[in-house]
């Protein structure tokens, strides 16, 4: 796993919503809207608060939510889509 | 007098606003829109004292400028995000450039694509970055291509598949084949950074520019919003520098720019009543002919005036290129024009 | 421009000129009860398509305020359909005061019923049928969610009816007013219908959102609840604004679906589909 630490805006640049089991989020700095499932959202709470590496965000992830059953590359796929859409970023 | 000229008129001075009739103000509407100064005029006027349509009006204008303001700083910082590695000067031009650095000329402006100068060099590593990163050609066309590569003073317009925006990245702010040749060194070394990898251009070279651009590149075509960007910088660089007047005289003659930012100073002090010095107000006998230009725009939002567009049209292409340049240009244009109706 | 008319249409206002008088006349005579805008929201431009075309096959632009840069021109005959495109155009581009969804409603007892599908879908003809059997005709083509309130505001323009659904309308409604047939438009046959009075007198009057169908016209008669989630994502699809009102949209949206049930409907035929609207009304 790489190194580069990752960070998601404070939690004050998103309007969330739950709608059925589902989150949408209006992402404030672009102005648009994100459809997201479990654990994007958590991701997202996480990165918000320190940046972290993917090894520590796993970590974090396991510990706070106790999602046991995220394997490393489905997170990796989570993470990758929440960088192409700017929610996430190196740092 | 035109709709456009009553449009100059109220920007200049909103209280104007106060005294108009349904009828001005469809006029006013409609050519505001159609020059794309309805955000401007939106921030100009009191929207207490207007009709209440009109203030539906305007209030959706300045929602719709609040929402152009955040996406185009956003498509900046994407674009930041993927070009900072390369660790090469970006320097936002324009619209962005203007909300970025938080001028009185971004307010309530239309914002387009997002233009970006860059050193000549390092463009191929930021086309294949960009590329790379979900952006695409605009036009996939082996002409236009070769037309941008060869003469113009960008890259062939991209945009991102995703987010639908386009980029517009240039190595100099006018083509290499049009008259003046401006420093793009100096207007690189002079950038001003915003303090996250991307800067803006000094304020001289921003006027400058923003000159160039209206009077050496184009047909003055919505030319209004361009001389409506250059009062407000002028305003506000004369109000932050004493000596911004002198640095403009001295910063347009490297850039071989002065003959067009002194007219674009009168311009907009005959338009708009932007306070210049003395010596810069020498009004020459073309000033007419361009203020015509400028103020074509009829009260249904449409262009008038067409020997007189006509005439600045082909002046823009004369201007951006040499004559025998030209020649080549319009009969490939034309050629494919021929082909593409065979073909239907 | 030579040719002239206002026309306000609930909470907008358009100004509408010509080159040519036919496509002004029309407008007027059509649009004849409907109130005039002083000062327009819009301007809708439909000049000649090129200067000779005044006389040779004369065809209208579909100009204005906001444009699309391909927008064919229509031959004159249409000039009715050139305007319904271009005031259309002008609501989907540049309105801003309130969350627009490209759907058909009507009104009962304060409360409005939202449907909204595909061209095709019936949505326009199921909106003109219920309008004559006992609810408020709101709108054929975009209904207006106001950000503050969230309620809904009735956009009742002329109702535009393609092809066969011309035919079950005049069957159906035989007493209600109709503009020319316009034959064989770039969408079909065309022919517009006058709303009730009703529609017309009381367009400023809102309604409390009630029920989101979603209809589709099909072989069986089918009810499916479509969940928030859905909702949310068919919304953002079938408003022609919702990114341009940044967060007002996104507020205004996920109110309207927390709030208001969804269903998607498949029905054979209007008489069903009409059966089917009432049975759910009843049972909300």
């Amino acid at each position: 796993m790489s190194a580069t630490r990752l960070r998601a805006p404070p939690a004050d640049a998103f309007l969330i919503c739950e709608l059925g089991g589902l989150f949408a989020l209006f992402h404030r700095p672009s102005g648009m809207t994100h459809l997201l499932a479990s654990p994007a959202p958590e991701l997202l709470e996480l990165l918000g608060e320190r940046a972290l590496t993917r090894h520590e965000l796993l970590a974090a992830l396991n510990a706070r939510y106790e999602v046991t059953d995220a394997a490393d590359d489905l997170l990796d796929a989570r993470l990758d889509e929440l960088i192409a859409v700017g929610l996430v970023h190196a740092v | 007098m035109t709709a456009a000229s009553l449009l100059a008129r109220v920007l200049a001075e909103p209280d104007r606003a106060a005294g108009l009739d349904p009828t001005a103000w469809n006029a006013l509407i409609a050519a505001a829109r159609a020059e794309q100064l309805i955000g401007s005029l939106a921030l100009r006027v009191d929207l207490a004292a207007v009709p209440p349509t009109v203030a539906d009006v305007l209030h959706d204008a300045r929602d719709a400028a609040i929402e152009q303001r955040r996406t185009a700083l956003w498509e900046a910082e994407m674009t930041r995000r993927v070009l900072a590695p390369l660790g090469v000067p970006l320097v936002l031009l324009k619209g962005t450039a203007f909300v970025a650095a938080g001028l009185s000329a971004g307010q309530g402006r239309h914002i387009g694509d997002l233009d970006l100068l860059a050193p000549r060099g390092v463009l191929p590593a930021v086309e294949q970055a960009l590329l790379e990163a979900g952006w695409a050609w605009a036009k996939p066309d082996a002409y236009d291509d070769d037309y941008y590569r060869r003469w113009m003073h960008e890259l062939p317009p991209l945009i991102h598949r995703e987010r639908d925006r386009m980029i517009d990245v240039h190595h100099t702010i006018l083509p290499p084949t049009a008259r003046p040749i401006p420093d793009a060194d100096a207007l690189i070394a002079g950038a001003v950074p915003l303090g996250n990898g991307l800067s803006v251009l000094a304020p001289a070279d921003m006027v400058i520019h923003a000159a160039l651009h209206l009077f050496a590149d184009g047909d003055l075509a919505g030319g209004l919003r361009n001389l409506w960007d250059i009062d407000h910088l002028l305003r506000e660089c004369a109000d932050d520098d004493a000596d911004f007047w002198l640095k403009l005289h001295a910063r347009a003659a490297e850039h071989q720019a002065s003959a067009y930012v002194a007219r674009a100073a009168r311009l907009s002090a005959r338009l708009f009543g932007t306070p210049i010095p003395s010596a810069w107000n020498r009004p020459r006998m073309s000033d007419q002919l361009f203020a015509r230009r400028l103020l074509a725009r009829d009260d249904w939002g449409r262009e008038t005036r067409p020997a007189t567009r006509l005439a600045f049209y082909v002046r823009s292409h004369w201007i951006r290129m040499p004559p025998l340049l030209l020649a080549r240009h319009l009969l490939i244009k034309a050629r494919r024009r021929a082909a593409d109706a065979r073909a239907r | 421009m030579r040719h002239a008319t206002s026309i306000r249409v609930g909470p907008i206002g358009f100004r509408i000129g010509s080159d040519f008088a036919a496509p002004i006349a029309a407008l007027r005579a059509l649009y004849a009860d409907y109130p005039k805008s002083t000062i327009a929201h819009f301007s809708v431009r439909l000049p000649a398509s090129a200067p000779w075309r005044w006389l040779i096959r004369p065809a209208v632009a579909i100009e204005g305020d906001y444009m699309l840069p391909d927008a064919a021109p229509l031959p004159l005959a249409q000039g009715l359909l050139a305007a319904e495109m271009a005031m259309n155009l002008q609501v989907a581009l540049g309105h801003r005061r309130h969350l627009l969804l490209h759907a058909s409603c009507v009104e009962r007892d304060g409360r409005a019923l939202l449907m909204t599908g595909e061209s095709g879908s019936g949505k326009s003809t199921l909106a003109a049928l219920l309008g004559t059997r006992g609810w408020r005709f709101m709108g054929d083509e975009f209904v207006l969610i106001a950000p503050e309130s969230g309620d809904a505001y009735a956009f009742p323009r002329a109702i535009s009816l393609k092809n066969q659904a011309i035919n079950v309308a005049e069957r159906a409604c035989p007493t209600e007013r109709f503009g020319p047939r316009l034959i064989a438009t770039p969408k079909g046959d065309i022919r517009h219908m006058v709303p009730p009075a009703d529609a017309i007198a009381r367009m400023d009057e809102p309604a409390r959102p009630a029920l989101l169908l979603f209809p589709t016209f099909g072989e069986q008669r089918d009810v499916r609840p479509v969940g928030a989630a859905e909702a949310f994502v068919r919304l953002t699809q079938a408003s022609t604004n919702y990114t341009a009102l940044g967060e007002r949209g996104f507020r205004t949206l996920t109110d309207l679906v927390e709030r208001v049930p969804a269903r998607a409907i498949d029905y054979p035929d209007s008489d069903s589909a009409i059966a089917l609207v009432e049975t759910l009304w009843r049972d909300l």
